[in-house]
């Protein structure tokens, strides 16, 4: 079976813009692959495709890509579910600076990850000597936020990161953000809410809810979010 | 932080009640109105009556205000989003906030003549 690409190619040292490029690969009738299995044997026949990837099982996060106009990680997205449409149109990520072909710059990702302050804050009282416990109600809070692996799925499809892309956090930083709010062992939660209560790091958030729709670990961060602007509510009124 | 001194609230929370609480009001004078426009027919007596009780007045006043409050920041968060270049963005808030401050002010004539 004649499997059908378009791909997305630019580098910039050698070309004055984007173009899309058009690939085909031979897979056996009646067995399947990942989407990253099928960029790799591409780059088996034109070693000058470049994309990212590590784990390759959903692990590390590194090869987000948008697939058919949806983003998700290649490695764990068949090409069966995504070969209805006749050509697979693999794109990198939008609205983040693309250095070459599928491998986007994800700066302004980071940046805004790290003014979460994504680490345990605790006051001097409170670490104690040795293990520093949860009950497991409290450790229950954690869970559908600490396994983002931060692949940037959901931020590079949310219309309000595209436009903000420096003020707004974006869903993966703010689910992070919420992980952190609402851990027992967290004593900064006040500062933490301070430090979100302007009007474009939480409250650009519309609730369009395209970051739930893509992200590959199946995480709500619009709901995340949701928890946070109560808190800030209730610290308002 | 992020510093805005282009919006109305003082805050995002602040904003975001606004946005909130000025959005009921609207609602609850279009209800207002619909209620008055089903149950009576309109004729240019039961429509100036309508507009010369104390109550109608005050909440259409108050209406006009949310509206403003409304616009305000709901505008900005659009231009906020869409236009990029400062000084074009600096204008149109401007333009479009007048607007909706003429918008009160002729209200406020307009109900005072009834
Ligand atoms: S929330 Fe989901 S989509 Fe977003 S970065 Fe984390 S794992 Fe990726
Ligand atoms: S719900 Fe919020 S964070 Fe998620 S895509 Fe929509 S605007 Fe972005
Ligand atoms: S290669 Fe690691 S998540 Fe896909």
């Amino acid at each position: 079976m004649n499997v059908n690409f378009s791909i997305y190619r630019y580098n910039p040292d050698v070309d004055n813009k984007p173009y899309m490029q058009d690939a085909s690969l031979d897979v056996p009738e009646g067995s399947d692959m990942m989407v990253l299995d099928a960029l790799i044997l591409l780059k088996e026949k034109d070693a000058t495709l470049s994309f990212r990837r590590s784990c390759r099982e959903g692990v590390c996060g590194s090869d987000g890509v948008n697939i058919n106009g949806k983003n998700g990680l290649a490695c764990i997205t068949p090409l069966s579910d995504v070969l209805s449409k006749g050509k697979i149109v693999i794109r990198p990520l939008p609205g983040l600076p693309v250095i070459r072909d599928l491998v986007i710059d994800m700066a302004q990702f980071y940046t805004q990850y790290e003014k979460i302050k994504p680490y345990l804050i605790t006051d001097a009282s409170k670490p104690p000597a040795g293990e520093f416990k949860q009950s497991p109600e409290e450790r229950k809070h954690l869970d559908g936020l600490y396994e983002c692996i931060l692949c940037a799925c959901c931020s590079t499809s949310c219309p309000s990161f595209w436009w903000n892309p420096e003020k707004f956090i974006g869903p993966a930083g703010l689910l992070a953000a919420y992980r952190f709010l609402i851990d027992s062992r967290d004593s900064a939660t006040e500062e933490r809410l301070s430090n979100l209560d302007d009007a474009f790091s939480v409250f650009r958030c519309h609730g369009i809810m395209n970051c739930v729709s893509v992200c590959p670990k199946g995480l709500n961060p619009t709901k995340a979010i949701g928890k946070i602007k109560s808190m800030l509510l209730q610290r308002a009124i | 932080m992020v510093k805005v001194a282009g919006t109305f609230g003082r805050s995002g929370v602040h904003d975001y009640i606004l946005l909130r609480a000025s959005a009921l009001i609207l609602l609850a004078y279009t209800l207002y109105l619909v209620g008055f426009v089903a149950s009576s027919d309109i004729t240019y007596a039961t429509w100036s009556g309508f507009f010369s009780l104390t109550m109608t007045k005050v909440f259409s006043l108050f209406a006009l205000i949310a509206m403003l409050v409304h616009a305000w920041i709901g505008l900005w968060q659009v231009l906020t989003d869409y236009v990029k270049c400062t000084k074009l963005r600096g204008a149109l808030q401007f333009l479009l906030t007048s607007v909706a401050f003429i918008y009160v002010l002729s209200g406020f004539v307009i109900l005072w003549g009834v």
